[in-house]
């Protein structure tokens, strides 16, 4: 059994007026790679935010290996937890080389700057990224596929033992969404870390997660292994739309009708 | 360019910039002689460079100084990149509280408090009016600043419509920008290192917040605290240097911004260099404003204008770094 790395006890969000979840309890253990699916608007985003301790929630305790995430220091959660948000704004110029650097930022104190050892996790997380060659491009000049890569690139700088991802493929063609996630999932069952993940690709999740959240709305959640979740019934219900399941290459495939 | 280079450089223009001041001037006194005063000795030259030129030229870095760098601070804080140290009404405060001493004929202590408490009074009734009953966000506190500085413009005008003529050309300049009437750069020095040691720890966090509030909170920075310290920080800042010297334009917006076209925008670097950049920068500019229509003299907040203007530009049409 590998230990608990995150964990929601009675936890309810609303956003909005509306529920995301009610009374909800939930665990990550690390290894393990969660995929969360849910129509527009149900709080996917919000649900996010909150596990990383970015919005408090209405009710319920969030601990991160045995700590309630609202007594720890922002820099320490920083240490443990990163977020790719879904959009970035940058009102001032930046090249991708400090844009990447700033994933150090919770290792920094006010008189320690990046070191070697910054700089060469850095240029690792470009090149895993295949961005190397646009390290001292402005970043403004990047399209938005490059960009996304570059927040993913930042985000392994980082280097956290729990990954959030909003919608990790967006903007990505097909060869770099491949990439980023057999990168992704590899490193955390490598490294035994962890990760969730907000996609709209149902096939995505079959084919890269082992346990999926599924926001049905009202507050209502179903959560387990993928296998168990993700049946035809599951996603008519959580979409709202008939769906059909063809079996290939002994894994199960859907397509919306 | 590394951050060691570029900071030497900008520390031997401020050393010129401050020499140049003291040299020039409706007088022009050679730099043998004025090695000599410096030296300590007595002669011709010494009451005109110790006594009138010195304290003026001081009080023109540390007012350059103290406005790049609220300017910088600013805009990080609104992430807006046209804000400069004005936009949130603070000197429209203390506008509004030096034109009325002057109305009524106080000077001295009185003129520098009420130009003081002005600003005070608009620093803290943005806060408050732009907190409400929530949090503030950027935008909030952008808009609560702007509407709150285009009412004090409002008073401005209605002090000026009812100003007799005579006083009129003396609130003209002070509204202008004017450092004729700075001549005790203690203060102003002291607020100015103040200021800088207090902002240089939040430097790499600033860098963070750049990159929007939730990023930096993802990022490992307490985002509401940083922003009050960075909000009360720049408003101090620029309420000293506006009483100390008026409005003076310019300098804070665009210093902060052609240090980013040249050296980025790592606040470690940027805000240390803004203010001896925004120092060098008035120290000339108020040189060139007292000697080039000798012995009249200009307010200086239209040579910065008219030395930023052309330099920025060139710098915009050369392209990113």
């Amino acid at each position: 059994m590998m230990p608990v790395f995150l964990e929601a006890k009675n936890l309810t969000v609303a956003v909005a007026g509306k529920t995301v979840c009610r009374d909800w309890n939930f665990v990550i253990k690390r290894g393990e790679c969660w995929g969360m699916l849910g129509p527009n608007g149900a709080g996917k985003t919000t649900l996010l935010h909150t596990l990383a301790g970015l919005r408090a929630p209405q009710a319920g305790t969030i601990y991160l290996e045995d700590q309630p995430l609202s007594t720890l220091s922002r820099r320490h959660i920083a240490q443990c937890v990163g977020v790719l948000f879904q959009h970035s704004q940058d009102p001032f110029p930046s090249t991708v080389q400090e844009t990447v650097l700033i994933g150090r930022h919770p290792y920094l104190t006010a008189w320690r700057w990046e070191g070697e050892e910054d700089r060469r996790q850095a240029r690792d997380a470009l090149a895993q990224m295949e961005l190397v060659d646009m390290a001292i491009r402005q970043v403004e000049t990047l399209s938005g596929g490059e960009r996304q890569r570059l927040a993913i690139a930042a985000l392994l700088t980082q280097n956290p033992q729990l990954f959030l991802l909003d919608e990790p493929t967006n903007h990505l063609d097909l060869h770099h969404q491949i990439l980023v996630m057999n990168l992704l999932v590899q490193h955390i069952r490598h490294a035994r870390k962890a990760l969730l993940m907000v996609l709209h690709d149902v096939n995505m999740v079959m084919r890269y997660c082992d346990h999926v959240v599924l926001l049905v709305g009202d507050g209502n959640i179903l959560y387990g292994t993928t296998d168990e979740m993700l049946t035809r019934e599951n996603l008519e219900n959580l979409y709202k739309h008939p769906v059909h399941c063809i079996e290939a290459q002994g894994r199960r495939i859907f397509v919306a009708e | 360019m590394t951050p060691r280079v570029t900071l030497i450089g900008l520390l031997l223009l401020s050393g010129i910039s401050l020499l140049s001041a003291l040299a020039l001037g409706s007088i022009t006194v050679h730099w043998r002689d004025l090695w000599a005063v410096l030296q300590g000795e007595q002669g011709l030259y010494r009451n005109l460079v110790v006594d009138l030129r010195l304290p003026r030229a001081m009080a023109a870095f540390a007012t350059g100084g103290m406005l790049a760098l609220a300017g910088a601070l600013m805009q990080v804080l609104l992430r807006n990149p046209l804000a400069d140290p004005y936009i949130l009404g603070i000197s429209g405060g203390a506008a509004v509280g030096a034109l009325s001493s002057m109305l009524i004929g106080a000077s001295g202590v009185w003129f520098t408090g009420s130009a003081f408490g002005g600003a005070l009074l608009s620093m803290l009734l943005v806060f408050t009016l732009a907190r409400g009953r929530g949090s503030w966000t950027s935008t909030r506190l952008l808009l609560t600043g702007v509407v709150i500085a285009a009412g004090w413009g409002a008073v401005i005008s209605f002090i000026l419509a009812i100003s007799p003529d005579t006083h009129l050309r003396g609130m003209l300049f002070w509204l202008m920008g004017d450092l004729s009437h700075a001549q005790n750069p203690g203060t102003a020095w002291m607020v100015l290192l103040m200021g800088a040691i207090l902002c240089l720890p939040l430097a790499h966090q600033l860098n963070a917040l750049s990159r929007g509030e939730l990023q930096a909170s993802a990022l490992g920075v307490a985002v509401k605290p940083l922003r009050l310290q960075v909000y009360v920080l720049a408003s101090l800042l620029t309420a000293v240097a506006v009483t100390l010297a008026g409005s003076i334009g310019f300098v804070g917006l665009i210093v902060p911004h052609l240090l980013r076209l040249v050296i980025g925008n790592d606040q470690r670097i940027l805000l240390p260099a803004a203010v001896l950049l925004g120092g060098s920068l008035l120290t000339v500019a108020d040189t060139v404003a007292r000697t080039i229509v000798a012995p009249q003299q200009l307010p200086v907040g239209v040579i910065t204008a008219l030395l930023g203007v052309p330099v920025f530009l060139y710098l915009l049409q050369r392209g990113h770094r």
